[in-house]
């Protein structure tokens, strides 16, 4: 019975995971996320820890504008660390009663406050490339997940004979091979409160599920709705087969 | 057409001074409908569900839905997140496009494979292929509005097409855009149509029911009904059968809806539109690839922009360009061939419409779309005069009967 409910979503699952090349030419390495598969779900222990990671490191050039502070708590921080969160950075808000705008500490209602005022501020401090805001990221390139921890485990050496523009970066993963983001990521670049040892590999993981929940919040509520609905309707169809038999057994 | 006698007061009262159930009982109860139809059978009355469930989940998503073009993006991402199952909403909204066309192709190959378009079913076949028209149109618009790169460069690819009318197109071009590039007054009027186009649909619908419900259905066998005795109640047989149908469909639909939602969409709509910014590779949906193929097969603009809206168009003439007097494919040994090639030729201009115009992408492409026509044109009105069809049955329960002995 339950192969019928796999067989939609694993033909799915079966040719959407055709092994992606990125435009950079190699491939991507195919993580097993805790998420993947009709069963899959985030791992909250695993979304704190990535959020560590973008709060601490990605989130200096990267904004994140879809999240809100407020939606912190959904992947396990306190009302109190999130409202220290959204407290580090500062907007614009106003007028005031003397008709004056002025700056004021992040709240929990407010969205993730970008790092850069605008575009150009951002480019003129990372080389004239532009860092995108990462809210949907996973969602925006092909391969998804893989892709960006395929990319953010893609820097090597420049091989021989490739040039390599200034302040760029070669990557394998990324289209033209050459990325104007240096190696974010490192071994122990974070502390992780609950004692993970921070490998580069165990962070790019970290920080991949956390973006993936950044763009597909729902997800975990989408799945166990499915479950729900997908063992209705089998039930139901599997009445209404049985009353067809029945009422048309007279018919020839 | 008697009318039914109705036990209720109340019915009887109103049906007296407005048929209403008069109508329901002669159309859904008691319409005669042969009784051989196989499963591809069901798809009309699919259809007919993709289409409510787009017009239902597409009326709560306008609720939340801004037409600006520094807002439509985030407001998407807003009923994604924010509204109370937004997500659902706007996930059945957008894969219910992709299982309406998979219903409404699958209907036509069905039509195109049992001669359901030949007398007396011509203008029924028209209203279908309006309906074509009116959804292609409408799933055109609908893909604009939520503003990302392929919204705006899909947008700004087909609008510009219409620069390929001699003198005019330029002229026409603006007049689309209300200016002069992709803009918030074009993003405006898309949304407007969108929502309006629906309804035109919903009534070719109705048109197309009142078509087939004077002319009744064909079937399998292809031989019109001759009495009572090939036919049965549409209630409760076909009312079963459609339920069934539907049951199966929301398995399939449900499943990508729930665990694989962005399985048709592309990653480039995930990134908001940036006019300074062209995506490497600009495809539209994969329901419009096989005319994107004809379209780009031409290497003359104009030509291409001919060929592909003469593509839907030659399919009006279907009825006199097939010269065949019989209508199943199941008794014409050799256009049952050509059919499935025809078939192979239309996946095959789908998997060209995705790929880079390079190659041996274009000759294939080429080649497909010269099928395409040659097989409406002219394969089909010689094959009506040269093949010689199996003997057809003496009725449709003379070949019940048959099939089960
Ligand atoms: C010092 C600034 C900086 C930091 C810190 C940083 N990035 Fe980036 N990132 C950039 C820039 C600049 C680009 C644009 C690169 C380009 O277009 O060449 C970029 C691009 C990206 C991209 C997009 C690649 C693509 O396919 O377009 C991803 C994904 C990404 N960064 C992820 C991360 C993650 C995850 C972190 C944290 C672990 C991080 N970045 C930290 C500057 C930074
Ligand atoms: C919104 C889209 C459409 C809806 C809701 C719809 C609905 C229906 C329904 C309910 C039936 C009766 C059941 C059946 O025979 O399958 C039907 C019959 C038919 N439709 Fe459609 N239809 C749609 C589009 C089309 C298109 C695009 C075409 C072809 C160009 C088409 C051609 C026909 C024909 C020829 C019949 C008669 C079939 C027969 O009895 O053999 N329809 N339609």
């Amino acid at each position: 019975m339950l192969r019928t409910i796999l067989i939609p979503a694993a033909l799915a699952f079966g040719l959407a995971a055709t092994p992606a090349l990125a435009s950079g030419g190699a491939p991507l390495t195919k993580q097993s996320w805790s998420w993947d598969g009709v069963f899959g779900a985030y791992d909250q222990a695993q979304l704190k820890r990535g959020f560590q990671v973008f709060h601490e490191v990605c989130s200096n050039c990267h904004g994140l504008k879809l999240v809100a502070y407020r939606n912190l708590k959904v992947i396990g921080l306190s009302e109190e660390e999130a409202k220290a969160v959204a407290g580090e950075r500062e907007v614009k808000d106003g007028p005031n009663d003397e008709g004056e705008m002025f700056n004021r500490p992040g709240k929990l209602s407010d969205h993730y406050i970008p790092p850069f005022a605008n575009d150009q501020a951002a480019r003129v401090s990372n080389n004239g490339a532009l860092p995108p805001d990462l809210s949907l990221i996973t969602k925006a390139r092909v391969g998804g997940p893989d892709y960006v921890y395929s990319l953010l485990m893609g820097y090597a050496d420049t091989p021989e004979g490739f040039t390599l523009n200034d302040g760029m970066n070669y990557n394998k993963i990324f289209a033209g091979n050459q990325i104007g983001m240096a190696p974010p990521i490192a071994d122990d670049l974070v502390t992780y409160a609950d004692g993970t040892k921070a490998s580069a590999d165990q962070i790019a993981k970290d920080v991949v599920s956390f973006l993936n929940w950044a763009a597909e919040p729902e997800m975990d509520a989408r799945k166990s709705m499915g479950l729900k609905v997908m063992l209705f309707l089998l039930l139901l169809t599997g009445l209404f087969y049985a009353l067809k038999r029945k009422i048309w057994a007279d018919v020839h | 057409m008697s009318a039914p006698a109705f036990d209720n007061k109340i019915i009887k009262w109103i049906d007296e001074r407005l048929p209403l159930f008069t109508m329901l009982e002669h159309s859904t109860t008691s319409y005669p409908t042969p009784k051989n139809l196989n499963y591809w059978w069901n798809f009309g009355s699919l259809a007919l569900f993709a289409l409510v469930i787009m017009i239902l989940t597409g009326i709560f998503l306008a609720m939340s839905y801004t037409p600006h073009v520094s807002m439509a993006f985030d407001s998407v991402e807003r009923i994604m997140r924010d509204v109370n199952y937004g997500w659902l909403l706007r996930y059945l909204h957008m894969n219910g496009a992709s299982f309406f066309f998979i219903c409404v192709y699958i209907h036509i190959f069905r039509g195109m494979y049992y001669g359901s378009y030949k007398a007396p079913r011509e203008i029924l076949w028209w209203l279908g292929l309006l309906i074509l028209l009116a959804m292609m149109a409408t799933a055109f618009l609908g893909y604009v509005l939520p503003w990302g790169q392929m919204s705006f460069w899909g947008a700004t690819v087909i609008t510009n097409l219409f620069s390929a009318v001699p003198v005019v197109g330029d002229f026409i071009v603006t007049w689309l855009w209300g200016g002069f590039a992709v803009d918030n007054p074009t993003l405006n009027r898309f949304f407007s149509l969108h929502y309006l186009l629906p309804f035109v649909i919903f009534a070719l619908v109705a048109l197309h029911l009142i078509a087939l419900h004077t002319s009744k259905s064909s079937n399998p066998s292809g031989i019109e009904i001759k009495g009572p005795q090939d036919t049965i109640a549409f209630h409760p047989y076909y009312t079963i059968k459609d339920l069934y149908g539907v049951g199966v469909f929301l398995l399939v639909f449900l499943g990508f809806v729930f665990y694989a939602p962005n399985f048709f969409g592309e990653p480039d709509n995930y990134i908001p539109a940036n006019p300074m910014v062209t995506p490497t590779h600009i495809v539209p949906e994969w329901y419009f690839l096989p005319f994107y193929a004809i379209l780009r097969a031409i290497p003359d603009k104009l030509g291409g922009v001919i060929a592909m809206f003469g593509a839907i168009i030659v399919l009006f003439a279907l009825p006199w360009l097939d010269s065949s007097k019989v209508k199943s494919g199941r008794f014409r040994p050799v256009f049952k061939w050509f059919f499935w090639l025809f078939l192979v030729d239309c996946v095959v201009l789908g998997w060209v419409g995705g790929k880079p115009a390079e190659g041996h992408y274009i000759p294939i492409g080429q080649a497909a779309t010269a099928w395409y026509f040659l097989h409406l044109v002219v394969v089909l009105p010689l094959l009506g005069r040269l093949e010689k069809p199996l003997a057809l049955p003496a009725s449709i329960s003379a070949s019940v009967l048959k099939e089960k002995a």
